[in-house]
């Protein structure tokens, strides 16, 4: 068969790292960080932080009617060296808050951190003497997801924004630590 | 079981009153004998809980409350210890699940159970310097260092009080007729900027 | 050439010591798969065998207690969903009836009867979350899908009576949020049906499985003594042969008008607390379709509580009187008079108790909150060790906590 003279469309948003840029017979030309972005949008392995209630519907999100799995994202690692993303689900006290900074230390790069619910965010509506209010005082977050419980549809929605970040990403994240925004290199 | 077995049997021990179960106030030094009491010839066998509480005007500043449950008899009975010094005997030796709610009371109040087999904290961390259920205790917190100095250098998070924007807001009176709740802390609103 | 090396009998014995080596300290972290929340078990073995366990707990102490202290006693109604966030209507009720107790409030029948209803489906839901992730843990990954979707049929049913899928705030002191949808039975019938296929499903897939049997059975077995000497309550005790249930033996808010069996155990091991659960879980539905035939109608709140419970919207709308209650009880809170309660509720997890200390006014002087799971962590120490450290998991998958409650 011969080449088509129409390009298809592209699944991009961004022109500067268009998927597809140009077919010339079976061959498609494109940017190596377009390609390594796309692959790791939809491969993200989520390391579940599952600290309180907000697990039950991560877990609820994983199971069949909500279906993780759609994205590529059923393969919940317990383990941080085999994740790509931390989803910090529920209230982190300040007693645990040395547990996610260890973990989220020992995750390879790339990776990144969702912050699933209102605890995770901000405190929720524990404002007390034991309770960390929000978890980007210790981790860099990508993605705050609300709610409290956010419903797994919201918690899909922020994996898909989550998504778009990684395939939009020219060679550094933008992230919230500490109230400020900070610039990390990747490292490819 | 009526509140007087109890009282014939430790005369220093006296009824208060309540609505839905024997109370009895027992002096700390007959603590351990009326638990062994109850557990072994009123079939007392479940303790039930066992809390410390902050109290306002009684004879200790603190108390430890007890309820046992007769899984048999199908009733409860409460009993009221004062901490006189901030000390109460334990009774884990009777009923070993009053192990951990002894330990949880003394993270919270600081009440010390003599004959303990493990006093520590067990809900904050062990390094914590505050007993938070106390009233002077604020709900916000006071700043201490994070437990682990490793994290807390990377990051320089401490245990910060949470920002309670003024409130709580509730009106601790009591009364309909003593106004409206407002915020207790009335430093800022929306024409001053807090300082 | 053959080398061959004299090995005295004696040597041997001498260096029995050095050969032996040191027990390992292994810590199965807060972060773990198969801890059911943050759990941390600070494990001596030997070998494989553990020697020693210490759980670490208190990395999910928010300070609802201190928090209670400052809240009024319709605030802290969300506080309660969250201690045991497997079963939210469970706590609700049982806080509510707590609260009502101290204020000496007598509840009209059609509102005992949701009560019960909630409390029942709590029940379900959390059972099957517990067996589902029990047999997960010991590698039977389908229940955990079978029983999560039933799960979801049982969160679009709650949605639709509270408006959140699980943590659903729906008591209020002296009655509910809002009453029963029309037509809201009808689908709780209908899911009745359906929720014993699944556990028939499950029981064909785990109750005669040669491997959930192996893991289970003889592992940890908790004696009639050691439960009760713990404190131990709900299906643990039960499962082993302590026959006390709170809504037979204690009934509150209406219990004693249904008819429904207690399955007690006789070793108390794994395997009887997981029978214990299944057979709860088949009596639960049986009291779900008892209620749905009897629902009462009438008034779903406590209609003489002036202090307690807001006045309807419409009066508040229209009248003086209606209107400066519904501004008292909003920002003063429900006016409890003083005292003190001690109430336990049959929780899927045990007995959740609420122990109330009250100055007078809207906001309590001291809240107790007596979670089930920190009694059930409590008796670790003394039941693990001897056992595998694979055993843990089965373990800690059948006592059936969540941190939440524990921590509070």
């Amino acid at each position: 068969m011969g080449c088509s003279p129409n390009l298809p469309k592209t699944t991009m948003v961004k022109s500067d790292f268009g998927y597809n840029s140009k077919i010339e017979g079976e061959v498609i030309v494109t940017r190596a960080d377009a390609v390594v972005n796309w692959v790791r949008s939809n491969s993200v392995w989520p390391m579940p932080m599952g600290l309180a209630c907000c697990a039950i519907e991560l877990m609820a999100a994983g199971g069949s009617r909500f279906d993780i799995s759609r994205f590529g994202m059923e393969v919940m690692r317990f383990s941080p060296r085999q994740a790509d993303c931390m989803i910090v689900a529920g209230t982190v006290t300040y007693k645990m808050a040395e547990v996610v900074r260890r973990i989220y230390d020992q995750m390879a790069e790339p990776k990144w951190v969702v912050a699933m619910g209102a605890c995770a965010s901000t405190g929720g509506m524990y404002r007390s003497y034991a309770t960390l209010q929000g978890v980007d005082n210790i981790v860099p977050v990508d993605i705050y997801i609300s709610g409290c419980p956010p419903r797994p549809e919201a918690l899909l929605d922020g994996m898909m924004l989550l998504q778009e970040k990684i395939r939009n990403e020219g060679g550094s994240l933008r992230r919230t630590f500490r109230g400020r925004t900070v610039e990390t290199k990747i490292v490819s | 079981m009526d509140a007087a077995v109890l009282i014939q049997r430790f005369p220093s021990a006296r009824v208060l009153p309540s609505q839905d179960m024997p109370t009895v106030e027992i002096p700390a030094s007959d603590l351990w004998a009326a638990v062994r009491f109850l557990r072994d010839e009123q079939s007392f066998d479940l303790l039930a809980d066992l809390c410390g509480v902050e109290w306002k005007d009684r004879s200790a500043r603190f108390g430890v409350v007890i309820h046992l449950l007769s899984t048999t008899q199908r009733e409860y009975v409460r009993l009221h210890v004062p901490a006189l010094g901030d000390c109460v005997p334990s009774v884990s030796s009777l009923h070993p699940g009053a192990n951990w709610h002894e330990r949880e009371a003394f993270d919270m109040f600081g009440i010390t159970f003599t004959g303990h087999p493990d006093p520590r904290r067990i809900l904050m961390w062990e390094a914590y310097p505050y007993h938070p259920l106390r009233k002077d205790f604020p709900l916000a917190g006071i700043e201490v260092p994070l437990p682990a100095a490793d994290v807390a250098e990377v990051t320089g998070q401490t245990v910060e009080p949470a920002p309670m924007m003024g409130g709580p807001f509730v009106s601790l009176g009591g009364h309909f007729s003593e106004g409206e709740p407002s915020a207790l802390d009335q430093s800022w609103n929306e024409e001053k900027p807090k300082a | 050439m053959k080398i061959t090396k004299e090995i005295s009998l004696g040597d041997v014995a001498a260096r029995s010591e050095e050969l032996r080596g040191e027990n390992m300290i292994l810590n199965m972290g807060p972060s773990h798969p198969a801890t059911h929340g943050v759990l941390r078990l600070s494990l001596e073995l030997d070998g494989d065998k553990v020697v020693k366990c210490d759980p670490v707990i208190g990395y999910l102490h928010r300070g609802d207690e201190k928090i209670a202290e400052n809240m009024t006693y319709n605030q802290f109604v969300p506080y309660t969903d969250r201690l045991d966030y497997l079963a939210p209507l469970a706590n609700n009720v049982a806080y509510a009836i707590a609260v009502e107790k101290l204020a000496g409030l007598k509840l009209p029948p059609r509102c005992e009867a949701i009560r019960v209803l909630c409390c029942e489906m709590a029940r379900v839901s959390s059972h099957l979350l517990g067996i589902g992730v029990y047999a997960m843990d010991t590698g039977a990954w389908t229940v955990f899908m079978y029983t999560f979707n039933e799960r979801e049929r049982l969160y679009s049913l709650f949605e639709e009576l509270t408006g959140a899928r699980f943590t659903t705030s729906y008591t209020r002191i002296g009655g509910m949020t809002r009453d029963i949808p029309d037509g809201w039975l009808a689908k709780v019938s209908a899911f009745c049906d359906g929720v014993e296929r699944t556990i028939d499903e499950v029981d064909k897939l785990l109750t005669r499985n040669g491997i959930f049997l192996e893991r289970t059975e003889g592992i940890a077995p908790i004696s009639k003594e050691l439960a009760l000497a713990y404190g131990l309550t709900g299906p643990n005790l039960r499962a082993s042969g302590v026959p006390f249930d709170l809504r037979k033996d204690k009934p509150y808010s209406g219990y004693e008008q249904y008819e429904f069996d207690v399955p007690v155990g006789t070793k108390g091991d794994c395997f009887d607390r997981y029978l214990v659960r299944m057979e709860e879980l088949r009596q639960s539905v049986r009291i779900i379709r008892q209620v749905i035939k009897v629902m009462p109608g009438g008034a779903w709140y406590a209609e003489d509580a002036k202090k307690i419970f807001l006045p309807p919207k419409e009066k508040v709308m229209t009248k003086m009187e209606e209107l400066i209650q519904n501004f008292m009880l909003v920002t003063e809170g429900p006016q409890i008079p003083a005292g003190e309660v001690y109430f336990e509720a049959e929780n899927p997890k045990g007995s959740l108790g609420f122990y109330i200390v009250s100055n007078g006014g809207g906001v309590p002087y001291r809240l107790r909150i007596r979670g089930p799971s920190f009694v059930s962590l409590s008796i670790l120490p003394a039941i693990v060790p001897g056992n595998f450290l694979t055993d843990i998991t089965a373990i800690l998958g059948s006592l059936d906590f969540v941190m939440g409650e524990c921590d509070r």
